[in-house]
């Protein structure tokens, strides 16, 4: 099979320290945005920067995590039901400044059913999009992302794998690999 | 595993215990939709659903439409006592013209066991369950199930009691089935004429007296008694029931040990469980109503995935 690497663990760490510096410049205090993580990845992201946030300037950021899957509109297009993951989120959104992170914006079907999950906690006075990576020209809906870390040029066949310490892998790494 | 092992929903019997899992685990997801200002999903918008009662139902006929409008299905009801049945209709015919209507799942409750068994067979939809005569009431046995999982933290090594009328229950047979798959230990506790004949032969125990029930079980789930369906008397008299088999707080206090009461409702109040057992904080008998919503859109969602 064949991998390339498009990122390693010290440019992730890198891009999401980018990240958190950018959020400070648009969110200044955080007094009026919260976060939430894409299942089923985006926690991963998401756990990251609000540590690294904490880190370099001790804001506490509301947090959460958010699942779209009774959201989708693939259901019963699919062999399988969907599994459904936690959505854990303890606050209302009505007014504040959401930003979505996810690991990857690939079709933006996903993010499309977030939006849709998201307005069940109220009305976001704004939403901004994260990702770590975008694969370019290759979204069914118009969605691009306001903090990206890297662009990249995939082909249908390809995949891209994002792998974690979290999830067991020795070191952080995105691979773009060949879909077998 | 993401897919029921079947595409209708007819009993316990029939289901595996990570069907059971699945359908938990899924429920756990809907009920943290249901805490949701916005308490709906369009899941299942694409999806019309019948609900067929043959006989008199409350609590399950509005949870099963609720869990369907919460997942965005469109709705029809279908009530016998109100409906061509009265002109001799057959229950083929009845439900042919439905889903002639291009319904995509049916749910149905009947008086006569085995009658959703039938339809299955004949018709293309999916088919729930929600009770047929004395047999099986499948998604009563998962609510409790679940609210068991939830309150004690786990299903499997617990001992359950099921208090009552078990002759005329649909819910004490899928409980007892759901239960065990899930590893629990079963206790039917009742009049010797309201307890079946030969049931230890599911794995049982059986005792008549209450009391030592109690003692024995973590969860004491006490059936109704089900005048409606009984042609003869099993009993000299609901006060006599109450003396022997009434659950009331002084015997809890006497327990002195912690004590789950369920119930499926409709209660006798005084008659199998007095009011201060009822409303007392062993019962759990509403996070069993609320429990029962998210359970049963799980089915529904569970049961339109599988192709």
């Amino acid at each position: 099979m064949q991998k390339r690497l498009v990122l390693d663990q010290q440019q992730i760490a890198i891009i999401l320290k980018r990240f958190c510096y950018q959020l400070i410049e648009n969110h200044d205090t955080f007094e009026n945005t919260v976060l939430l993580g894409l299942q089923p990845r985006g926690p991963i992201v998401l756990d990251k920067i609000v540590k690294t946030l904490q880190e370099i300037s001790g804001i506490k950021v509301p947090f959460g995590y958010l699942d779209a899957t009774f959201h989708r509109d693939d259901f019963r297009r699919r062999d399988f039901p969907l599994k459904a993951n936690e959505t854990k989120i303890d606050f209302l959104i009505e007014g504040k400044k959401v930003v979505l992170i996810d690991d990857v914006l690939y079709k933006g079907r996903s993010v499309r059913a977030a939006l849709d999950a998201m307005i069940a906690f109220g009305r976001p006075q704004k939403v901004e999009l994260m990702v770590l990576v975008d694969r370019k020209y290759t979204r069914d809906y118009p969605i691009m992302p306001d903090y990206c870390g890297v662009k990249v040029n995939t082909l249908e066949s390809q995949y891209v794998s994002v792998e974690w310490t979290e999830k067991g892998f020795e070191k952080d790494a995105i691979w773009i690999t060949e879909k077998a | 595993m993401s897919q029921l092992s079947t595409r209708h929903l007819l009993g316990i019997k029939d289901i595996t215990a990570e069907d059971i899992q699945l359908i938990f685990e899924t429920a756990d997801n809907f009920k943290e939709v249901l805490n949701r200002p916005i308490k709906k999903v369009p899941s299942l918008r694409d999806i019309t659903i019948a609900n067929i009662f043959f006989e008199n139902s409350t609590r399950t006929r509005l949870s099963f439409e609720l869990a369907e409008k919460r997942l965005s299905a469109d709705v029809v009801n279908f009530s016998s006592s109100t409906s061509s049945v009265k002109k001799g209709e057959t229950l083929i015919d009845t439900v042919n013209n439905i889903l002639s209507m291009k319904v995509d799942m049916v749910v149905m409750r009947h008086s006569s066991p085995g009658a959703p068994h039938f339809l299955a067979k004949n018709i293309s939809a999916n088919i729930v369950n929600a009770g047929d005569g004395t047999h099986e009431h499948p998604t009563q046995a998962l609510l409790d199930a679940f609210s068991i999982r939830e309150k004690l933290g786990d299903v499997a090594g617990k001992k359950v009691a099921i208090i009552g009328d078990i002759l005329h229950s649909r819910v004490a047979l899928s409980n007892i089935f759901c239960l065990q798959k899930l590893g629990a230990e079963i206790m039917v506790c009742g009049p010797t004429t309201l307890i079946p004949k030969h049931i230890q032969s599911l794995g049982v125990k059986v005792e008549h007296d209450v009391e030592k029930a109690l003692k024995w079980c973590d969860v004491a789930n006490v059936l109704r008694i089900q005048l409606e369906r009984q042609q003869i008397k099993y009993f000299p008299s609901l006060r006599e029931y109450s003396l022997y088999f009434g659950i009331n707080k002084k015997m809890l206090d006497r327990l002195d040990k912690e004590i789950v009461i369920m119930h499926p409702g409709p209660i006798n109040r005084g008659v199998e469980l007095n009011s201060d057992v009822a409303d007392s904080e062993h019962s759990i008998i509403l996070q069993q109503v609320e429990n029962g919503v998210a359970v049963r859109m799980a089915v529904l969602y569970l049961l339109a995935g599988v192709k």
